[in-house]
């Protein structure tokens, strides 16, 4: 989904800026961010997405062009009250280990002189917005897990509430199921607070599921492309871009399209592999009426809610070829086959491939 | 060599008062070198090029030995209190520098990059951040500092000041073994409580270095 066309957020404008050894770290960036959604800026390293997330809160200074956050310069304000009114989230959490998790928390809101008591009861209110016990609060960062450091990072960058939110990387420590957890709590929280986020990875499948828009970078500070996912995924730029998207980005095409919209029957009768339930109609497995003994497969029943990719895996893996399709409390509606699911992953495949540039 | 009891009760409260005497000299001039050493500290962290300068300089002054060094004082602020806490501050100043500044250095990047990112301006960062973090390894330094002062403090004794080190001239003008013995217990015993009350002090400052994990 593009996200509303209304003000524009952020605007880079002829942005440029070397690094210290002199290559070219971001090269003339002109781009306009609306206000809302998720941005992930996308590259290789050194292809300077990171520098230019933090060309955003001035924590890296543009030598020419210019940055507006709301239509403001931000070299023409206070640095340090710049970076209180966006959130932050930095690689590997950064939270100070000195101070407990609230006082982590409150660290803007104390800046923005709250008070200690506001401050405190914000941060208990934050511990339970991004899903952490309320006695976490009281320890300290290195007596968390990696995913729980993570959400207080979270929690520390939403703290007062600011409109623009830089995550570098947020998700990069954690092993892959956290890194899934956290990726669906952003997007719950996003939902919640549609906060203009910009989202800084190297993991294309990251940006897929996260980004509303994604900006594709090339070394040497170049934006290549800037597109939704699904624009990026079927028309790419140019073959650097497709070549960063990998050999399966047809497939990732099929993770952004639902189920909903594919027909479905009545499971068949008299077939060879029968799906067995339980009392409830819910799908327990494939079990073969040819055999003789219990043989039995697995089914992962789908709900129109999953992606048109899980689909085509579970149509592989089922052995009639037949997915088994269960509504919100998993009682089978009917099933669909392998052949149409084919079919649908053409259709989302051309027509996302023909809309009108 | 056998200890005077009779001595030691006759003289309870000489030994006090110069028990006092010690440990305030010892004191002061760690207390001084704190003081000067910290914006030292910072100032040898923050600019690359002073930090040589500052470091080789308090490592000369370190090289000087003791006595000289109260010698050389003796123009300037004559047979007095502060010629000793002027030497012996000059002593501690070598090893809190030394460790203020690897303190600051231990602080990690990342820790300080945040501080920035969340909107603190630079002094705040310093006293909030760096410095809190810094503290165990200056804590080690205060520990060095303060044992070391408190030896010390009785090579004053040439220059009419001393403390504890009173004790053992008078013991040894008179080969009369027990001052010794009762100043060298003395000082030990100075050094051994002041090096506790800083590891107390160290722990309930750093509530975050406690092994124990709450609840967990």
């Amino acid at each position: 989904m593009q996200p509303g066309k209304g003000l524009l957020m952020i605007q880079f404008d002829k942005a440029h800026k070397p690094f210290p050894n002199g290559t070219t770290a971001v090269h003339d960036l002109t781009l306009d961010l609306p206000e809302g959604g998720v941005t992930v800026l996308v590259g290789s390293s050194g292809c300077g997405k990171t520098t230019t997330l933090r060309m955003i809160n001035r924590m890296v200074e543009p030598t020419s062009g210019s940055i507006r956050v709301g239509g403001k310069d931000v070299l023409e304000q206070d640095a340090a009250k710049l970076r209180r009114s966006i959130g932050y989230v930095i690689q590997q959490a950064g939270l100070f280990p000195h101070r407990t998790v609230l006082d982590n928390i409150a660290t803007v809101p104390l800046l923005l002189g709250w008070g200690r008591r506001k401050a405190r009861a914000r941060a208990v209110e934050l511990l339970e917005t991004v899903g952490l016990a309320a006695d976490a609060g009281k320890r300290y960062p290195h007596q968390l897990s990696g995913g729980q450091q993570q959400r207080v990072g979270v929690a520390r960058a939403l703290a007062a509430d600011p409109p623009v939110l830089l995550m570098d990387e947020p998700f990069g420590a954690v092993d892959p199921v956290v890194r899934t957890q956290l990726q669906d709590e952003l997007l719950r929280l996003q939902r919640e607070l549609n906060k203009t986020i910009v989202f800084v990875t190297h993991d294309i499948d990251e940006a897929v599921r996260l980004g509303d828009r994604i900006a594709v970078f090339r070394t040497g500070g170049h934006l290549v492309q800037c597109a939704s996912p699904a624009e990026l995924l079927a028309r790419p730029a140019d073959a650097f871009v497709a070549d960063f998207l990998g050999a399966e980005r047809g497939l990732k095409l099929l993770s952004l399209t639902t189920l909903e919209e594919v027909a479905q029957g009545p499971a068949p009768e008299g077939a060879r592999w029968q799906l067995t339930l339980d009392a409830g109609r819910r799908p327990l497995a494939w079990r073969d009426s040819e055999s003789k003994g219990e043989a039995e497969i697995p089914v992962r029943p789908l709900r129109d809610s999953d992606s048109l990719l899980s689909a085509l895996n579970e149509s592989i893996a089922a052995p009639s070829g037949l997915v088994a399709r269960v509504d919100a409390d998993g009682v089978l509606t009917g099933v669909t086959s392998r052949e149409d699911i084919h079919a649908r992953a053409g259709q989302v495949h051309s027509a996302a491939s023909t809309v009108a540039a | 060599m056998s200890v005077d009891w009779s001595w030691i009760a006759d003289h309870t409260d000489d030994l006090t008062t110069l028990t006092l005497s010690h440990l305030q000299a010892a004191l002061t001039a760690v207390l001084l070198g704190l003081l000067i050493s910290l914006p030292l500290a910072v100032l040898a962290h923050r600019v690359r090029r002073l930090r040589g300068l500052l470091l080789g300089l308090s490592n000369v002054l370190f090289t000087i030995p003791s006595i000289a060094v109260f010698v050389l004082l003796l123009p300037v602020s004559g047979l007095t209190r502060t010629t000793t806490v002027i030497g012996l501050t000059i002593y501690t100043l070598v090893v809190l520098l030394r460790n203020t500044v690897e303190g600051l250095d231990s602080v990690p990047t990342r820790t300080k990059e945040a501080a920035k990112a969340m909107g603190t301006r630079p002094l705040r960062t310093l006293l909030t951040v760096e410095l809190p973090l810094a503290l165990p390894v200056i804590m080690a330094g205060v520990r060095i500092a303060t044992v070391m002062a408190i030896s010390l403090v009785s090579v004053t004794t040439y220059i009419g000041d001393g403390g504890l080190g009173q004790l053992f001239t008078d013991g040894f003008q008179r080969n009369f073994p027990t001052p010794v013995i009762v100043g060298v217990v003395l000082t030990l015993l100075l050094a051994l409580v002041a090096d506790a009350l800083l590891v107390t002090l160290q722990y309930v400052l750093t509530p975050w270095n406690r092994r124990q994990k709450q609840g967990a």
